[in-house]
């Protein structure tokens, strides 16, 4: 048997290989979807007034008049290079959007994703494993409620309740208004900036803000852990191999842990990744509802002003990062499931 | 180790299913037993039942005797320190029986460690690639995954698996059915070696009767959650003494086989088995006796037992009870 022609290495170059072609539909799916939509970035740009020697010199100007495989060559060679383009109405980079509106979606996430995984794992697992009893019952019964929450009225609730009624925790935006004016930014994820400051009042003030926003998402995203892992142990536990190390005498703590959890956890993982995948891409609803100035936030803004550049520049870094989540879940799954690295 | 009068019932949604309704065995030290009879007569219910791995929802009563202790009655933790140092089973589907996940290596030492703490890992290895090497698999596969190994090697490392703790009494739930002959015949022949190797003793459950004529010292037959026949394995097999048995080997194939035979209809529900005899449905032999009461067990020469009206008690059958079931009061009966 080749065994050793299977090895992790071969694997991940495989695998890397893929994301060249991967990345090229993807692009050019954006380009002709941006194309086929109906209207003209310019006209609604400029609010439609304008006369048509006018769009057609702006058009000009910005090379839209030129055919469509050269624009279609321009724009991968722009990317190429890294750049995403500029936004029609306000001038700003895409890179730049994504430098700081991303940063800010990216540290929600972050965040998020811990209360999650926490929660989502926790629950799930004790569900599964103490099936039909009390605990399997509660937790299935605040997954199930969790997630049929809207995340707005749940965040809603949580800034009256936290926010109003208590008054502990601050209701909408990244940080207190003169502590955001103030703040030298390096990376744009407050929470790191302030530790690379020293700045100790700002970074509760910032962690303060990161609470009610991060727990919000990260329920809702806990409900459907919940039910996963609850699922996945539970069909776990009726494998065969659990029974053979019963056979063999495993006590029943190292046959939960060891055989039934582990693997139990494995097609969660790759659930897993593709919501961070979808976080990333922005928490839309959360966002709005904290008015936390995040990537998604960001994106409706444009979308509602018909900035056709940067929508197109921003889903092209969606469709990007969603490359790199189900490249890095590949790596993470083949590196646990010896199984998959054939 | 012997078992008595051991029941095994499970609840389903249709009723308790009475899998291992009063089953005695006696299994001596070395020795090895087959255990036959039809599938879903309770022959692998009863195998687990022994070791107390019981399915969700399952009871079971009775004794099972091993060293003076009855493992019926035993706590969990007792019972986990039993399986594995004195008694192994080993299955019917090699495929799925080892975690995906790990390593044969960790396999070993997860099963090594559990009951003997105190190893260290040099020894861990040295045991494990003695046993492995014993069934034939080399020790540069020790780190591999099971997914890199076929079915006929994952059930010889299931063996060594079951070996490396030196147990008393393997059970082994038909190891061979899943696997093609070529491997069968190598298990096989390691499950003949083991007790000049180990000196295991070995319950052999299946379906194949060659298999027990070749392997076996002694044979128990299964019918309906019961033993109906027990005896050596030479004497069982030239004289059968029930007619279950002498259906069961009417209906093997060999080379000179030239018409195939089979027992008519089919086995009996176990939520609700036939009255009296629980094979008088199906039994050419049945009489009016097999109907209305259940069959007393009869020892017969040397170590033999059989469970059938044929062989007394005499005084037991009542006057008319001798005279002969027509098929068509079999059909009447077996629909009452």
């Amino acid at each position: 048997m080749a065994a050793k022609g299977t090895s992790l290495r071969q694997y991940a170059l495989t695998r890397l290989a893929l994301v060249i072609p991967m990345v090229f539909i993807l692009l050019t799916l954006v380009f002709l979807l941006m194309r086929v939509a109906p209207g003209d970035p310019i006209s609604s740009a400029l609010g439609g007034r304008v006369p048509k020697e006018e769009v057609d010199k702006i058009k000009a100007d910005l090379g839209f008049d030129r055919p469509i495989y050269v624009q279609y060559g321009d724009y991968l060679a722009d990317i190429a290079r890294g750049d995403f383009g500029t936004a029609i109405t306000d001038r700003r980079e895409v890179r730049d959007i994504i430098k700081e509106n991303g940063a800010a979606t990216l540290e929600l996430t972050f965040f998020a994703m811990i209360v999650a995984i926490v929660v989502g794992v926790t629950f799930g697992l004790l569900a599964g494993r103490f099936r039909d009893t009390w605990i399997d019952g509660s937790g299935r019964m605040f997954g199930i409620i969790i997630y049929a929450t809207p995340v707005f009225f749940l965040g809603l609730m949580a800034q009256l309740f936290f926010g109003s009624y208590l008054g502990w925790l601050p209701t909408s935006d990244r940080a207190s208004p003169i502590v955001d004016a103030t703040l030298d930014t390096h990376t744009n994820i407050y929470t790191i900036d302030t530790l690379i400051n020293r700045d100790w009042d700002a970074f509760v003030d910032v962690s303060k803000h990161l609470i009610l926003p991060a727990v919000t998402l990260g329920l809702v995203t806990a409900g459907v852990y919940i039910r996963l892992v609850r699922v996945n142990v539970i069909r776990t536990m009726k494998d065969d191999y659990i029974e053979a190390a019963r056979a063999r005498g495993i006590d029943e703590r190292s046959v939960v842990y060891n055989h039934a959890f582990r693997n139990a956890l494995v097609p969660v993982i790759t659930v897993v990744g593709l919501t961070i995948a979808l976080l990333l891409s922005g928490a839309v609803l959360t966002e709005t509802t904290f008015n936390w100035p995040g990537i998604g936030h960001t994106l409706i803004l444009y979308l509602q002003n018909r900035d056709y550049t940067a929508v197109q520049g921003i889903i092209v870094v969606f469709a990007l990062v969603v490359v790199l989540a189900s490249l890095i879940i590949d790596f993470v799954n083949a590196y646990i499931d010896p199984r998959i690295r054939y | 180790m012997s078992v008595r009068a051991l029941r095994v019932y499970y609840g389903t949604l249709r009723g308790t299913v009475r899998a291992v309704d009063g089953v005695s065995l006696d299994i001596g030290a070395g020795e090895v037993l087959g255990l036959v009879g039809e599938s879903g007569c309770g022959k692998s219910t009863l195998g687990r039942g022994i070791l107390g791995l019981l399915p969700e929802g399952a009871a079971s009563d009775g004794e099972v005797l091993y060293n003076g202790q009855n493992l019926v009655t035993m706590s969990d933790k007792e019972l986990r320190g039993l399986r594995g140092p004195e008694l192994g089973l080993i299955f019917q589907e090699p495929m799925t029986r080892l975690n995906p996940l790990m390593r044969i290596e960790e396999h070993f030492a997860e099963t090594l460690k559990q009951h003997e703490p105190s190893l260290d890992n040099r020894e861990v290895r040295r045991r494990s690639l003695e046993t492995l090497g014993r069934m034939g698999i080399p020790p540069t596969r020790f780190r591999q995954y099971p997914h890199e190994f076929s079915g006929g090697m994952r059930q010889r490392i299931m063996i060594a698996l079951a070996l490396v703790l030196r147990p008393k009494l393997l059970i082994a739930d038909e190891p061979t059915t899943s696997l093609d002959v070529i491997v069968e015949a190598q298990i096989l022949r390691i499950l003949a070696d083991l007790r000049e190797d180990f000196g295991t003793a070995l319950l052999l459950i299946t379906h194949n009767l060659g298999i027990v004529a070749e392997a076996c010292d002694r044979v128990a037959v299964m019918y309906a959650g019961q033993i109906v026949e027990e005896g050596s394995a030479r004497q069982v097999f030239s004289e059968p003494a029930h007619p279950y048995t002498r259906e069961l080997l009417r209906s093997t194939i060999s080379l000179d086989t030239t018409k195939l035979h089979s027992i008519p209809g089919a086995p009996p529900n176990l939520i609700a088995p036939p009255s009296g005899c629980r094979f008088h449905p199906r039994c050419p032999d049945a009489m009016h006796v097999c109907v209305t009461k259940a069959p007393i067990e009869q020892a017969l020469d040397g170590s033999r037992r059989v469970l059938c009206w044929l062989h007394g008690p005499a005084g037991e059958v009542p006057d008319d009870g001798w005279s002969q079931l027509e098929r068509q009061q079999i059909a009447v009966a077996e629909e009452a």
